[in-house]
């Protein structure tokens, strides 16, 4: 369990600020739009999947609990996509509601079905390990917006792990059906952990295309290549890894749990590849949005 | 978010007054002093805390009423919880799970405030999902629309807030306390409710069309949901005698009525009621018959959602039961280890002491 020191989150940077920079003249690049909506996604996912436990949950606390680290994550998805969409002058509802299902960047993980109560905890930890290392990271991108986002993000992310690393012990070593029920809510995540952890292809891209072009011109052209480099702005996924296998099996031996030794997904959400329970999540909140087109709310 | 189902005909705690109930032969000696002490709170409008003496009807007649209240919150959480995964933009998702959220925490404050009473949460709410507790009935209507979200926090809200800011003077402490964070946070859903109403008014016409179509819905329930008229509401007296309610059901709703006119004007909305008129000689509004044998029908059960919110209710319940055994079950453990701990240690400093 977490005995870091807490601090409340301040303000830092929210996406109204950033929609006043915008208006201001800030606008990502074409890769760093690519690289926010990619993070945007997986938390306006996870955000909208934990909404379904709103009025849902197992006591009262925990409704409130659950909503309100939907709410963090969906602050974060704002920020993100607010500012993906300066890249393409776009606003995050664009983004949000007026993306079909293969537009999307998320990563597998967010889109499962919440399950019972156990498997939404699994999820929950995975990714608050998984946030915890990347926000970190991220606040020293060289993109001071990407920074600013995560610096907010990263104080809201310490409650969300603390939350699910107390769940997990509570169900591990709790009654034989919660233990029963949270190594199965393990089991139905552990796949989708691989391709967290896999790298980011805009990064990948942007490198390609960086060296191309170096290689065939002058430095100065790579300089004014609007698809540059994303080395010191975004952060490779496989190289938090280690920390997730510090921590999470731990975790897991300590909660009287087993490690999963399920196999992985192909995945490929960042590729716009998803599992079939994306579609009619992506249905529902897209609905009301996609019958009044243009207008606002 | 409301109730105000103290005042109907269910609340029926027809306490007669505390002293009258008691013929001075019943009285302990302690009970005389207890009583005594009591009135004189009530007379100088001063708080009665949980440890203080006090009539079993008062403290029956609270805990009827706040757990009301409270259950009315988490029920209430159901017809707007149903548009939070389809809000048709990001900041309004963000903006009604919070307020939904803000609405579970109300619930926790007024479970609270009613335990100090001596009934515990458990038993509250037990009563809630089987169907023996009563909530405020506007939450037995639908939300067919987004437009209901803004009907909701301006006119459900609204005529909660109306119904609350005085109970944030009631005798009873911690009821009153409650009440005062209660609605300050409610007076911010009101707020964000008209926001609602009037982006959508300001909207294309289809939006303009649905928000004037949830109006015509919710009007009515919404001016209901005071109680019903003053010669009808048998208990209003003697929760005002005891200083819990401090306006009658009749005067609270003329209030919020004389609040909604022009705000309504604002928005550019009609209120459905074709008798809306303003007195001259009052300076009030005055506003139509309602259909009170609606009222009365729903308070029975047979509204548009009663049976289906209050299984929702208890399905989530029972869902999350193996969560609270394990819960439980895990800190029994903890305090069991923790106390095996404790002992050794003492054994370990006897024998030092010992050696």
């Amino acid at each position: 369990m977490s005995v870091k020191q807490r601090q409340a989150p301040t303000g830092i940077m929210t996406p109204e600020l950033i929609e006043t920079e915008i208006k201001g003249g800030l606008a990502a690049t074409d890769s760093v739009g690519q690289y926010a909506l990619g993070l945007g996604d997986d938390a306006l996912v996870l955000a909208q999947r934990l909404g379904e436990w709103i009025a849902n949950g197992p006591e009262l606390e925990e409704d409130i609990a659950l909503g309100n680290i939907g709410l963090d994550i969906l602050g974060h998805a704002r920020s993100f996509l607010t500012y993906a969409g300066s890249a393409w002058g776009k606003t995050e509802d664009d983004l949000a509601y007026f993306r079909s299902e293969p537009e999307f960047r998320c990563r597998q993980l967010f889109e499962q079905p919440i399950g019972d109560f156990a498997q939404t905890i699994a999820r929950q930890l995975i990714a608050s390990v998984y946030f915890d290392s990347l926000y970190r990271a991220l606040m020293h991108s060289a993109d001071p917006t990407l920074a600013a986002i995560a610096a907010k993000a990263t104080k809201e992310v310490d409650y969300h792990l603390d939350h699910s690393t107390q769940w997990l012990l509570r169900l591990g070593l709790g009654t034989d059906e919660s233990a029963l029920r949270m190594q199965r809510g393990l089991d139905a995540m552990w796949p989708f952990v691989a391709e967290l952890y896999s790298a980011e292809p805009v990064v990948e891209s942007a490198a390609a295309s960086v060296a191309s072009v170096a290689s065939a011109a002058s430095a100065a052209s790579v300089a004014e290549d609007d698809r540059g480099s994303l080395e010191g702005i975004a952060v490779d996924p496989r190289a938090l890894r280690a920390e997730f296998d510090a921590v999470v099996p731990l975790l897991i031996e300590q909660a009287g749990l087993v490690v999963p030794k399920t196999g992985s997904v192909r995945g490929g959400g960042r590729l716009g590849i998803h599992s079939e329970a994306f579609g009619p999540m992506l249905a529902e909140m897209q609905v009301l949005a996609r019958q009044h087109p243009g207008a606002s709310w | 978010m409301v109730t105000t189902t103290h005042a109907t005909a269910t609340a029926t705690a027809t306490a007669p007054a505390a002293a009258a109930t008691m013929a001075d032969g019943d009285l302990s000696e302690d009970d005389r002093v207890g009583l005594a002490r009591f009135l004189e709170l009530i007379e100088s409008d001063s708080r009665v805390e949980p440890t203080d003496w006090m009539p079993a009807a008062y403290r029956k007649t609270l805990v009827r009423q706040i757990s009301q209240h409270g259950h009315s919150e988490i029920i209430g959480m159901q017809p707007e919880g149903n548009w939070i995964t389809r809000a048709p933009s990001l900041k309004r998702k963000a903006i009604l799970m919070a307020k939904v959220q803000d609405e579970a925490g109300h619930g926790l404050y007024l479970y609270s405030a009613a335990q100090t009473l001596g009934t515990d949460r458990d038993t509250m709410f037990e009563q809630l999902i089987t169907g023996a507790a009563k909530y405020s009935s506007i939450f037995n209507y639908l939300t067919p629309t987004w437009a209901d979200m803004g009907s909701i926090g301006w006119l459900v809200d609204g005529a909660a807030i109306c119904n609350q800011v005085p109970l944030c003077r009631a005798s009873y402490g911690p009821y009153a306390r409650a009440m005062v964070r209660i609605c300050k946070e409610e007076s911010f859903h009101q707020r964000q409710g008209f926001e609602i109403l009037l982006s959508l008014m300001n909207g294309t016409d289809a939006q303009a069309k649905m928000a004037q179509e949830s109006v015509n819905r919710w009007y009515a329930p919404a001016l209901m949901m005071f109680g019903p008229p003053d010669d009808e509401s048998p208990n209003s007296k003697q929760s005002m005698e005891w200083n819990i309610k401090r306006f009658s059901n009749d005067e609270l709703r003329q209030r919020f009525v004389d609040m909604l006119v022009p705000q309504a004007e604002i928005l550019g909305i009609t209120l459905p009621d074709p008798d809306l008129s303003f007195d001259e000689e009052t300076g009030h509004w005055r506003f139509g018959e309602l259909d009170w044998s609606e009222f009365y029908d729903v308070l029975k059960g047979n509204g548009q959602a009663n049976s289906v919110r209050v299984a929702k209710r208890r399905a989530a319940h029972e869902n999350g039961a193996w969560v609270r055994e394990a819960a439980r079950a895990y800190a029994d453990k903890q305090a069991a280890a923790a106390a095996t701990a404790a002992e050794a240690a003492t054994l370990a400093q006897n024998e030092m002491v010992a050696a």
